[in-house]
C-alpha cells in the first residue's frame, strides 16, 4: 500500500524524518518497501481554459482548440483527447516547457495546423502511470497560473508490503496509529462531524444475509453536480497512493478508503428502484461490473441488489448498469462491513482484486461505517454540492464480530520472550494500541479494539508487547535443551556416500525439476499413470516425473547445444508414482555421453559404453552396506532402453533399478548424435545398515589356474561366473573373468572365455590334486550346462 | 715375476678398456676363469721349486685381487653409467596433464544444504524428510492457515486436486515429525518446495530448510541467540543482524530476519515462536512446551555465499557453472 507522507503528517507529525520514519515502520512490523520521494518533473506547464473546440480539417481524430492562458491572446492547440470541451481548465505545456523523460515541447505543425504547445493528462505530466483523457483542473484555478504552484512538493510516498494480519493498517489512520505508539505522540485525527439531513429522502435496506453483513449505513445525496472536477488536492492524493480519478463522487469514496479504511461504494440514486437487499445471489444471475465483464453468480456470492436486480458484487466492485457518472444527480452511498471470510472465497473464485475486496478480506472495522459515510457526505457537499437525506443505518448486532477480553499473564511474557517487561511498559504499549485494560493483580484483562481483527489470543497480545517494545532490545540467549541421541541410522549420510562415488567417478550433480514434459515422460514411462498438475506453470512442466532420466535427458540435451562434448551427470530425488497409492520414491539417477574422458594427450579418444556406466554403478554397490548381498544385473527390456543392452539391476532377491542404453528410436527422436547411457537406483534399497561381519584372513597360499573355454555367444558370463562359484564355494575365494573373444580361431556363433580362478583353505595348504579334483569337477559342469568345450 | 707384472698390466689395460659388461666379463674369463691366465699360472705352481713356491703364489694371489678389484671398478664405472643413459633417456615432460577421469562435483545448492545441515547437527539437530507431495491438511490447516486465510494467496500453490498439493513450504513436515513425537524435539527438515511462480526472482521450484525445536524453556530470546550463531558460522564472519516483526499463521511472535550487505539490508531467514494452536493441533501441551521454529530459503543463502547474482541459473544446469563449484 503506498502512504502519501504529507498526508499521513496531518494526522500524526513526530519529530523523526522520511527515512527514520521509514525504519521505525519497517522495525514494527509494517515492512517499507520503497521510499518514492515525490519530485515534480515539468516546467513551464500552466492553467489553460478551452474556449473553443473544433474539428481538425485533416485528421477525423484531433481536434483543434482555442485556449486561454492569461491575458487576452488566445492560442491554437492540436489536441487528440476524447474527453476535450469547451469551458474546461486543463493543464498547457506551452512551447518551451520541459515534460518528464525530458521531453521539450516545441511549436509544431500536426497535419497542416500549427499547435502552440500541448494540452496534457496526468501521465504524460508524470503524475501517475495510466489515465484516460486530458487533466481536468477545478474551475476555481486561474488560467495562466503555474501548475506547479497547485501541487504539493516535498512529498514522498512510502510504500508498505503488509502482512495479512494487519488490515487495520490500511489507511492513513491505521498508520498514523501505529505511529503514534511507536513515537508516544498523540494523533491528530481531523474531526468528522455528522452532516444534519436537509431532505427526508430515504430508502429502505434489508439485510437477507446478517451473517455475511450485519452492518450497513447509506445515504441518498440528490442535487449533486458530479460534472465538476475533483479539486488537484484530491486527485494529487489519489494519484500519489497509485489510484485513478474517475469522477468527482467515485474519487471521494476512494479518499475515504484511503483515509479512514472503510471502502464505500456510490450509486446512482435514480437507477435503483425499491428498496437495498443485502442477499446472495441466485444460482446463475447474471451482473456486469464496472470492468465491462458479465459475471455469472452462485448462491455463494452476495450481492447488493435493489428490488428488481443485482447491483453490485457486495464488497468487491459495483455494478456497471447502477454507476455513477458525470451525468448522475442523485446518488446511494454505500458504507458497509462484511464479513471476511464471505469477501475472501469469493474474490478469489471471480478472479476480482480489488482495493475494495483487499480490505474487506483482511477485516475492516466494523464501527467505522458511519463515520466514513458522514465524512463522504462532508466531502460530496463541498465539492458537488448538493442536499444529503438522513443516514440509513440497519444493524443485525447477534452478527457482528465481538471483541473478547484476554488474560495476559506477566509470567508468560517471561516464558515466550525470555525476558520480562516492566508492568508500566506493558500497560503502556497496549493501552496506546487501543485495547482497553484492566489491572487484575500480576495480570491484565484486555479488550482489543475493533479494527485489530488479528489479537484473540494471550500470544497475539506479547507479539504486540514485543513488537512494540522492539525486537532488538530484546538481548540474545544461547538455547537450552535436554540433550540426547537420535537413531544412528541416517539416511542422509549413506546418500552422501553414494553421491562422493559418483563424484569421484566425474559425474556432476545436476538438479532439475520435479515436473517434466509430458511427452518426453511419455516416451520414457509410456505406461505409467500419470500425476499431473491442476494448475502448471507451462505445459512443458505439467507431470510429475516418473523418472529421473527425462531431466537428466534435457539437461543433456542443453549443454549439447552450449557445445558440450560429453556429459556425466547425476540427480538425487523423487519420482512419483500413481496407483492404488500415491508412492513418492527417493531415487539416484545419472546419464553417461560421449567420450569416457576428456582428451587425453597419448589416448584415442573413445566412446563411452554400457560398460563404463555399469562399471560406475557397481562402483556404488560395491561400498560396503550390502551386507553380502548379491548383486544381479538381469537382462530385461524397458521401453526406454535398448533391448539387447539394457538390464534390470537386482540386489540380493530385490530389484532395485534399470541400466541401459538409451533406446536408438529414442535417441533418434531426440536427436542425439551419439548413444546415451543412463541409470537408475532406489536409494532405499541400496542399504540401510552397515555394519559388516569380521571374515578371518588365512595364512595359507593361495593356488591360481586360469581357463580358457568356449561356449555359444547367447551364453551369459554371469551364468557361467555362477555355475563355477557354486561349484567350489568353499575355496574359491576369487574369480575373474580376464578376456571375452570372438572371431578367428573360434566357431561362428561361438565366445571363448578366459577365467581366472584363485583357491585358498582357511585351515591347510592345498595341494595341486586337491586343486585338480575342482578344476575338472568344474569343467564338468561347464561342459554339462553349457556345453563349454576347453579352447585348444 | 716379471711374467706377472706383465700380466698385471696386460688386464688393468683391457678392464680400462672394456667398454661394456660383456667385454668386463670376457677380460674376467680370460684373466680369473677356469682357463683364465692367472688361474693357468696358479695351477702351474706345483711345476716351480718348493722354495720359490710361496713368494710366487704370493705374487699370483695379489695379482688375482688387484685384478677383481680393476674389474670390480670398473663395473661400478660401468654400472653408473648405463643409469646415466637410462636417465638421460626416461626423461618426460613431467608438465603433461596426468591421465585420468577428472572429478565431478555437487550441485551448489546440495552444498550449502550440507554445510547447513553439518551447523546443525553440530548442536544436536536431526535431520527429518517429509513428502513433497502433500495434502491440504498438513500444508496449510495444521499449520493456522485455514482455506480462505489470506496467507494462502501469498502461497501460489500447485494443486493436483481440491486436498492435494505440492508443499508450498517445509514447515509441513513440522507437523508430520511433531504428529508422530513428543518433545523434547530438536530437528531440521531440509527440502523441496514448489510455487506457481516463474519470473527473474522466481523458479516454481526451490529449497527450503526448515527448522524445529519444542522444549520446556525454549523462548524467543534463544531463537534469536540460535540463529544469529548460525548464520555467522554460516557466512564465517560477524555479521550485522536485525530481527524485524513479521507474520507467519503457525508462528507468533514471528520475525523475518535480515543481515546487512553491500547495498543494504537482505532478508535471509523467517522465524518465530511456535504457534499454541499449532502445538495444540499435534497434541503437544501449549502450557508446557514451547517451540521455536525457523526456515530459509537455500537459493538465497547459496546466492549470498557465492556471488550468483540470477536464480534461474540454479535450474539450468549448465556444466559451465556447475563446475565452479568442483
Amino acid at each position: 500500500m503506498k502512504i502519501n507522507e504529507q498526508w499521513l503528517r496531518e494526522w500524526i507529525n513526530p519529530p523523526v524524518d522520511t527515512n527514520q520514519l521509514a525504519e521505525q515502520l519497517t522495525m514494527a512490523g509494517l515492512e517499507v518497501e520503497h521510499v518514492e520521494r515525490i519530485s515534480i518533473k515539468f516546467t513551464g506547464v500552466v492553467v489553460a481554459r478551452v474556449e473553443s473546440v473544433e474539428p481538425h480539417p485533416h485528421a477525423d481524430k484531433l481536434k483543434v482548440c482555442e485556449v486561454r492562458c492569461g491575458g487576452n491572446d488566445l492560442l491554437t492547440i492540436v489536441c487528440g483527447a476524447d474527453n476535450v470541451r469547451t469551458g474546461m481548465h486543463v493543464p498547457l505545456a506551452k512551447v518551451g516547457s520541459k515534460l518528464p523523460g525530458n521531453r521539450s515541447i516545441t511549436s509544431t505543425e500536426i497535419k497542416g495546423v500549427k499547435s502552440a504547445g500541448m494540452l496534457c493528462s496526468a501521465v504524460e505530466l508524470g503524475l501517475i502511470d495510466e489515465s484516460d483523457g486530458l487533466l481536468e483542473l477545478p474551475a476555481n484555478t486561474i488560467p495562466g497560473q503555474d501548475l506547479n504552484k497547485l501541487l504539493t512538493s516535498h512529498d514522498a510516498v512510502i510504500e508498505l508490503s503488509l502482512t495479512p494480519n494487519r488490515g487495520d493498517c490500511l489507511s492513513i489512520a491505521g498508520v498514523a496509529r501505529e505511529v503514534s505508539v511507536i513515537n508516544d505522540c498523540p494523533l491528530n485525527a481531523p474531526s468528522i462531524e455528522s452532516v444534519a439531513a436537509i431532505n427526508a429522502k430515504d430508502r429502505a435496506v434489508k439485510l437477507d444475509a446478517p451473517q455475511a453483513c450485519p452492518h450497513y449505513v447509506g445515504r441518498i445525496i440528490e442535487d449533486v453536480d458530479v460534472k465538476r472536477p475533483s479539486p488537484l488536492w484530491l486527485t494529487e492524493r489519489l494519484y500519489r497512493s497509485g489510484l485513478r480519478c474517475i469522477n468527482a463522487v467515485v474519487d471521494i469514496t476512494n479518499y475515504v478508503m484511503l483515509e479512514l479504511g472503510q471502502p464505500m461504494h456510490a450509486f446512482d440514486n435514480d437507477k435503483l428502484q425499491g428498496s437495498i437487499h443485502v442477499r446472495y445471489a441466485k444460482q446463475g444471475e447474471k451482473l456486469v461490473l464496472l470492468d465491462n465483464q458479465e459475471y455469472t453468480l452462485s448462491d455463494s456470492t452476495l450481492v447488493i441488489a435493489d428490488d428488481k436486480r443485482a447491483l453490485a458484487m457486495a464488497g468487491i466492485m459495483g455494478g456497471l448498469d447502477s454507476a455513477v457518472t458525470q451525468n448522475s444527480q442523485a446518488v446511494f452511498l454505500e458504507s458497509a462491513f462484511f464479513s471476511p471470510h464471505i469477501i475472501i472465497g469469493q474474490a478469489r473464485h471471480h478472479g476480482l482484486n480489488t482495493d475494495s475486496a483487499y480490505r474487506f478480506e483482511r477485516g475492516v472495522d466494523y464501527a467505522l461505517q458511519r463515520q466514513a459515510i458522514e465524512r463522504a457526505t462532508r466531502l460530496i457537499l463541498d465539492i458537488c454540492g448538493g442536499t444529503p437525506g438522513p443516514v440509513i443505518e440497519v444493524s443485525a448486532n447477534d452478527h457482528l464480530p465481538m471483541s473478547q477480553a484476554i488474560i495476559l499473564h506477566a509470567k508468560e511474557i517471561k516464558r515466550i520472550l525470555g525476558i520480562s517487561i516492566k508492568p508500566a511498559e506493558v500497560t503502556r504499549i497496549l493501552q496506546c494500541l487501543g485495547m482497553q485494560l484492566r489491572e487484575e493483580g500480576e495480570n491484565w484483562q484486555v479488550l482489543p479494539p475493533s479494527y485489530r481483527f488479528d489479537i484473540a489470543i494471550e500470544a497475539d497480545l506479547i507479539e504486540e508487547i514485543a513488537r512494540i517494545h522492539g525486537y532488538t532490545a530484546i538481548p540474545d540467549q544461547v538455547p537450552q535443551t535436554s540433550l540426547g541421541f537420535h537413531a544412528s541410522h541416517c539416511p542422509g549420510k549413506q546418500l552422501q556416500r553414494i553421491q562422493g562415488v559418483l563424484v569421484q567417478r566425474g559425474y556432476q550433480e545436476v538438479i532439475t525439476y520435479s515436473f517434466v514434459d509430458k511427452r518426453l515422460q511419455g516416451l520414457i514411462t509410456p505406461e505409467a499413470k500419470l500425476l499431473t498438475l491442476a494448475n502448471p506453470i507451462a505445459a512443458e512442466l505439467s507431470v510429475m516425473r516418473t523418472s529421473l532420466w527425462p531431466g537428466l535427458i534435457q539437461t543433456l540435451q542443453y549443454n549439447l547445444k552450449r557445445q558440450q562434448q560429453r556429459c556425466r551427470i547425476f540427480e538425487v530425488g523423487l519420482v512419483y508414482l500413481t496407483g492404488i497409492d500415491l508412492l513418492q520414491i527417493p531415487m539416484i539417477g545419472g546419464l553417461i555421453y560421449g567420450n569416457i574422458s576428456n582428451k587425453q594427450w597419448d589416448r584415442e579418444d573413445i566412446l563411452c559404453d554400457f560398460f563404463d556406466i555399469k562399471g560406475d554403478v557397481e562402483g556404488i554397490l560395491s561400498m560396503n552396506g550390502r551386507n553380502g548381498k548379491t548383486v544381479e544385473f538381469r537382462p530385461t527390456t524397458h521401453p526406454a532402453l535398448h533391448p539387447g543392452q539394457s538390464a534390470e539391476i537386482i540386489l540380493g532377491n530385490q530389484g532395485i533399478g534399470y541400466i541401459g542404453a538409451l533406446h536408438p528410436a529414442i535417441q533418434l527422436t531426440l536427436e542425439l548424435s551419439q548413444p546415451a547411457y543412463v541409470f537408475e537406483l532406489q536409494v532405499n534399497r541400496i542399504s540401510t545398515k552397515i555394519t559388516q561381519k569380521y571374515r578371518k584372513i588365512s595364512k595359507f597360499p593361495t593356488v591360481r589356474r586360469d581357463l580358457s573355454i568356449v561356449v555359444s555367444k547367447d551364453v551369459q558370463s554371469t551364468d557361467i561366473m555362477q555355475c563355477i562359484r557354486t561349484s567350489a564355494p568353499e575355496i574359491l575365494i576369487n574369480l575373474e573373468l580376464f578376456d571375452v573373444y570372438q572371431g578367428e580361431g573360434i566357431d561362428l556363433g561361438k565366445k571363448s572365455l578366459a577365467l581366472g580362478l584363485t583357491f585358498q583353505k582357511s585351515s591347510s595348504t592345498l595341494i595341486d590334486k586337491e586343486v585338480e579334483a575342482i578344476v575338472g569337477e568344474i569343467l564338468i559342469r561347464l561342459q554339462r550346462e553349457f556345453d563349454a568345450k576347453l579352447r585348444e | 715375476m716379471d711374467d706377472i707384472k706383465k700380466l698385471l698390466k696386460q688386464a688393468k689395460t683391457a678392464i680400462e678398456a672394456a667398454g661394456d659388461f660383456i667385454a668386463l666379463d670376457q677380460v674376467r674369463i680370460d684373466y680369473l676363469g677356469k682357463k683364465g691366465q692367472l688361474t693357468q699360472r696358479l695351477k702351474q705352481l706345483g711345476k716351480l721349486p718348493a722354495a720359490e713356491r710361496p713368494k710366487a703364489g704370493e705374487a699370483i694371489n695379489n695379482a688375482k685381487r688387484t685384478v677383481e678389484e680393476a674389474i670390480e671398478k670398473q663395473h661400478l664405472i660401468l654400472e653408473n653409467a648405463r643409469i646415466e643413459t637410462r636417465l638421460a633417456q626416461d626423461k618426460i615432460d613431467v608438465t603433461l596433464p596426468g591421465r585420468s577421469q577428472r572429478s565431478g562435483g555437487l550441485h551448489p545448492i546440495t552444498l550449502t544444504l550440507q554445510k547447513i545441515e553439518d551447523l546443525f547437527t553440530q548442536i544436536g539437530f536431526e535431520i527429518v524428510e517429509g513428502p513433497e507431495v502433500e495434502d491440504d491438511y498438513h500444508n496449510f490447516e495444521a499449520l493456522n492457515i485455514p482455506e480462505h486465510h489470506p496467507a494462502r494467496a501469498m502461497h501460489d500453490t500447485f494443486y493436483f486436486n481440491e486436498h492435494t498439493l505440492l508443499r508450498t513450504h517445509t514447515s509441513s513436515v513440522q507437523i508430520r515429525v511433531m504428529q508422530q513425537r513428543k518433545p523434547p524435539l530438536r530437528f531440521i527438515a531440509p527440502g523441496r518446495v514448489y510455487r506457481c511462480d516463474s519470473d527473474m526472482t522466481h523458479t516454481p521450484m526451490f529449497h527450503q530448510v526448515e527448522g524445529l525445536m519444542v522444549d520446556e524453556q525454549v523462548n524467543f530470546a534463544q531463537l534469536k541467540g540460535l540463529l544469529r550463531g548460525f548464520l555467522e558460522r554460516f557466512f564465517d564472519r560477524e555479521l550485522k543482524i536485525r530481527f524485524r516483526p513479521s507474520y507467519f499463521p503457525f508462528t507468533e511472535p514471528s520475525a523475518e530476519v535480515d543481515i546487512m550487505g553491500e547495498n543494504g539490508w537482505l532478508e535471509v531467514l523467517g522465524c518465530g515462536m511456535v504457534h499454541p494452536k499449532v502445538l495444540e493441533n499435534v497434541g503437544i501441551d501449549s502450557k508446557k512446551y514451547t517451540g521455536l521454529a525457523f526456515g530459509m530459503g537455500v537459493e538465497r543463502l547459496a546466492m549470498l555465499q557465492y556471488g550468483i547474482d540470477d536464480l534461474r541459473v540454479f535450474f539450468e544446469n549448465d556444466l559451465r557453472f556447475l563446475e565452479q563449484f568442483n
